[in-house]
């Protein structure tokens, strides 16, 4: 598929490529300079004077550059004796005095920002003094939900098969700066050893709640995820628990392993949701060949391959066997419409067709 | 709406978009009256890869049509509309609360204060408040911006200086947040909302640095002097931005809107409709929620004064998690009469949260999301209490001292003592397999006093109704009366703590069916049957200390009505407090559930 992605500034300056460039994922695209940053020294506190009588007292003046050390202001002291000297303590530009308040902004030196590419691929449009459009032929693949922001590496293949569970023997030190794939849920210490090799990212089928929390160190409570902190991106395709990867998801990584990827765990559940992302760019060819398993839209009829989304057969495939069109009454008392689904080992299961989603078969 | 003559009106059909659930209603005259007929539902569709929230519509409209025996939707996927003998409807309404709830930034100069301030009224105003931003945060201002960025907020408050103040450092905020240039979460063409509610001499440098790219409001400052906070115009213009801009860019809504024979309502707003005109009209103080997936409506009027609060982050699908989060898992487990693995029920949360529209299959999951609704409800009624204040719209004083703590200044107006009538609504309440869990959430969350009618809301159509009222008011006063509210049952309650096993009341109850004495140990629930349409009298004498009205130890006369759980008495002391250990938790739980026959079947 055609993946086209919006890489631009916080705020105006250059853009370094122009249309039709190849780009690299590292390759800065544009950058700019943001107004240093803000120290605010609350000085009437510091000399122990009402505000109105800070501008009076202040040796340093609107628009002056000071360096770490040079006296700001000074008070006048009692018949001379007693002055009070106060040091700056960061270097910049004296931005304002207030009468009003009594603080003191320092503004620091300009500080350089820059945007990267994201993936290898071509500038399909320049949004002047903005950023660009990155373009480029790619398999993608969808998480469900992901921790950490964008992040680059060849794809490595930890586990072998899309059900083996990701455990801390399968991250090894060569790892570094790669996108690893696991299989099933992938465990706390695995993710932890991750880490410390230096790993950017985890792609797996699971991660357990418990875990989680353990990496954020904090229960999340909303979806609101990609600002994290935790020194590595991770990607759960499926869901919470001992849930393996769609084992068409893991050939589809698998045939791309040693391709550089670019990763999003960057997660907003909530209309307009936002899913994370693995993007493995690739020449026009292989790009027809590829697709992940992903969700679809359509309906539901006998036949139709569906994953269980819910306890207690979390996590199953199979395909619909019957859709009864009357209500039925479920274990928990309520009544609901359901769907029969049957298992590839000829097991059959009734469950709500609230708890199930189209998966392509 | 357009010109059709009331009495010519037979097919109505109304839905609610809902964060999770997309409901569709049927009204038809039978007779001389308006009944509800049909009912249907579907998943909402605002998230890919339907992206149209009027799919779900017409997957629920379509149900509706099955079991009614009518088609509402042509071959091309729209509604039929004005009906004919056999297909359609006269009047198409809707009321919609998808989106997810409101999700805003706020910012202020100082964190600590015009900041803080700043976010009091957003979340008064109903909204989950992403992030604060301020002078002091202590992050770097280009990582300030790239926050506003990637967070896509729907619409942002900033504050900062008292009128009179300081305008630098508010302009300085404004200008942080104007090269942010968020992009929204809801296509292209949409503007971003700011609202400034700062320092009155700063508005026109704040105005000039936003280009046309945002929508600036501007109101008055909600921090005018220190000592004060005005958040009443920052609130309303945070609901009046929500409505305008935020609603009409959620998936498919432009489309919604042409099909409707009246303004879409957002759904707090249509059941704060309808929970008023019952207040009015009996002469009650009621309080009325509708837990949905994303938030927690609660609504109130006391003494004919009427509060709203949406609490954005407590919902059962996609605030799951936050509930959890928030409550925490041991106080939901309280909840709870067995032993439950807590990893795979963290598990089960964070699934549910990523996977909204899912439904318990097992009484296992069933009781376990009914723990999580108890938690829910008590937070966002806490969250209610807390800003329904005597100092409701007005400038709300709070002294200096008051200044660096985070209590919410003013008296609160909600006094569960003098409720009368307690309103549910919403999946988990309506939608409950028995109606006496249902009864049990109500009393475990609100905690009710004395006396106090219980009802639901049948089969979530409040919000219909509420919009109804609006284009068809007939219609909407005779299915209301005949067919949404099922009355409960009366809950008393004793107010006061004591001893567990030691005397908290006797009582004496009289009634065409019902004729009983006896008295209850403090830590008792019992449950009595009392019918749909019968009432009772009821004599309580309370133990010294505990209170039902009349003042502590005061014996009290009540009629008392019936429903479908019957009357509930209730010894068990306000504040309810659950044993602390486990086991012993689960022992008195389990006796609980037992006395409200919750779960009948359930091995013993």
């Amino acid at each position: 598929m055609t993946f086209r992605t919006r890489r631009v500034l916080p705020i105006p300056g250059d853009v370094l490529v122009k249309v039709g460039d190849k780009v690299k994922a590292r390759d800065v695209v544009a950058q700019t300079f943001m107004p240093g940053d803000v120290t605010p020294i609350n000085m009437a506190n510091l000399l122990s004077m009402p505000p109105g009588d800070v501008p009076g007292c202040m040796i340093a003046k609107e628009g002056q550059t000071i360096a770490v050390g040079d006296v700001l202001a000074r008070s006048p002291g009692i018949f001379g004796f007693f002055k009070n000297e106060i040091k700056s303590k960061v270097a910049g530009t004296i931005e304002t005095i207030s009468p009003v308040t009594g603080q003191v902004i320092v503004r620091g030196a300009p500080i350089p920002v820059q945007v990267g590419a994201y993936l290898n691929g071509a500038v399909a449009e320049v949004i002047p003094n903005e950023g660009v459009v990155i373009e480029a032929e790619v398999a993608f693949i969808q998480g469900i939900f992901g921790i950490g922001g964008e992040t680059f590496g060849p794809i490595r293949m930890a586990c072998k098969q899309h059900a083996q569970e990701l455990t801390e023997d399968l991250i090894t030190d060569d790892m570094k700066g790669c996108v690893i794939v696991g299989g099933a849920r992938m465990h706390y210490t695995a993710v932890k050893k991750a880490i410390r090799v230096g790993v950017a990212a985890i792609v797996s089928g699971g991660i357990d709640d418990a875990d989680l929390k353990e990496v954020l160190g904090y229960d999340l409570g909303v979806a609101i995820t990609g600002s994290e902190q935790a020194g590595i991106t991770l990607i759960i395709t499926e869901g919470f628990g001992d849930i393996a990867m769609a084992e068409r998801t893991f050939e589809l990584l698998d045939s791309h392993k040693g391709h550089e990827t670019a990763v999003n765990g960057a997660t907003q559940i909530r209309a307009g949701v936002m899913r994370p992302e693995i993007v493995v760019p690739l020449s026009a060819v292989a790009a027809d060949k590829a697709a992940g398993a992903r969700n679809v839209a359509g309906l539901l009829e006998v036949g139709t391959m569906v994953r269980i989304i819910r306890d207690p057969y979390f996590g199953l495939i199979g395909a619909v066997n019957n859709l009864p069109p009357e209500p039925a009454v479920l274990g928990s008392g309520s009544k609901a419409r359901v769907l029969e689904v049957r298992f590839d080992s000829g097991e059959t299961v009734t469950v709500p067709r609230a708890n199930v989603e189209l998966i392509e078969g | 709406m357009k010109n059709l003559d009331p009495d010519k009106i037979k097919v109505i059909l109304a839905t609610d978009c809902g964060s999770t659930t997309t409901k569709a209603i049927l009204i038809q005259k039978v007779g001389d009256s308006y009944r509800q007929t049909h009912r249907g539902e579907a998943p909402t569709t605002v998230e890919e890869p339907f992206a149209d929230v009027t799919m779900g519509v017409i997957n629920a409209v379509t149900e509706v049509g099955e079991l009614a025996g009518r088609r509402f939707v042509d071959d091309d996927g729209k509604l039929i509309h004005p009906a004919t003998e056999t297909e359609g409807c006269d009047i198409y309404i809707s009321t919609s609360s998808a989106g997810g709830g409101l999700q805003m930034m706020v910012a202020g100069v100082i964190k600590e204060m015009t900041a803080a301030s700043a976010k009091r009224a957003a979340l008064g105003a109903g909204a989950i408040v992403m992030d604060t931003i301020a002078s002091n945060d202590k992050r770097k201002p280009h990582d300030q911006i790239q926050r506003i960025r990637e967070l896509r907020p729907d619409m942002i408050l900033i504050s900062g200086g008292v009128d009179g103040g300081n305008t630098t450092q508010v302009v300085q905020i404004a200008e942080l947040i104007a090269p942010a240039k968020p992009r929204p979460r809801f296509g292209g063409k949409y503007r971003l909302p700011i609202i400034f509610a700062g320092n009155k001499d700063a508005a026109p440098l704040v105005k000039e640095t936003f280009d046309e790219d945002v929508e600036l409001s501007i109101v008055d400052n909600l921090r005018p002097v220190l000592e004060y906070e005005n958040l009443g115009p920052a609130r309303d213009a945070i609901h009046d931005v929500f409505l305008e801009h935020v609603m009409a860019h959620a998936p498919g809504y432009d489309k919604l809107m042409t099909w409707t024979d009246a303004p879409i309502m957002p759904t707090p707003g249509a059941v704060g409709n309808i929970l008023q005109t019952i207040a009015n009209t009996q002469g009650i103080n009621a309080v009325g929620v509708d837990i949905g997936g994303a938030t927690t409506d609660v609504f109130s009027v006391f003494d004919k004064t009427f509060n709203r609060t949406v609490s954005a982050n407590l919902g059962m699908s996609y605030s799951i998690s936050n509930v959890c989060a928030e409550a925490t898992m041991p106080k939901i487990l309280r909840w709870v009469h067995f032993d439950m693995d807590e990893r795979e029920l963290r598990n089960r949360v964070k699934n549910k949260m990523i996977r909204p529209t899912t439904i318990p299959q097992t009484r296992e999951a069933l009781i376990f999301e009914q723990a999580v609704a108890r938690e829910a409800l008590r937070l966002a009624y806490q969250q209610h209490k807390e800003f329904a204040t005597t100092l409701k719209g007005v400038q709300q004083q709070r002294t200096v001292g008051d200044t660096f703590s985070q209590q919410v200044g003013g008296q609160t107006i909600v006094d569960n003592m003098k409720l009368d009538l307690l309103v549910a609504s919403g999946g988990v309440l309506s939608h409950a397999p028995r109606m006496n869990q249902t009864a049990m959430l109500l009393i475990d969350a609100f905690e009710p006093e004395g006396f106090t009618t219980l009802a639901k809301d049948s089969i979530f159509m409040m919000p219909h109704l509420g919009v109804l009222a609006e284009v068809h008011p007939k219609a909407a006063t005779e299915v209301f009366e005949k067919d949404c509210l099922i009355y409960l049952g009366t809950c008393v309650a004793a107010k006061g703590t004591g001893k567990e096993g030691r005397p908290c009341f006797s009582y004496e109850i009289k009634g065409s069916s019902l004729n009983e004495r006896g008295e209850m140990m403090y830590g008792d629930l019992k449950l009595f049957p009392l019918g749909q349409g019968e009432t009772a009298m009821v004599a309580i004498d309370p133990a010294k200390g505990f209170d039902f009205g009349n003042g502590p130890g005061k014996r009290i006369e009540r009629q008392v009505k019936g429903g479908t759980v019957g009357l509930i008495l209730d010894a068990r002391g306000r504040p309810l407090a659950l044993p602390e250990d486990r086991a012993t938790g689960q022992a008195t739980m389990k006796r609980w559930v037992e006395a409200m026959n919750m779960y009948p079947g359930e091995k013993k």
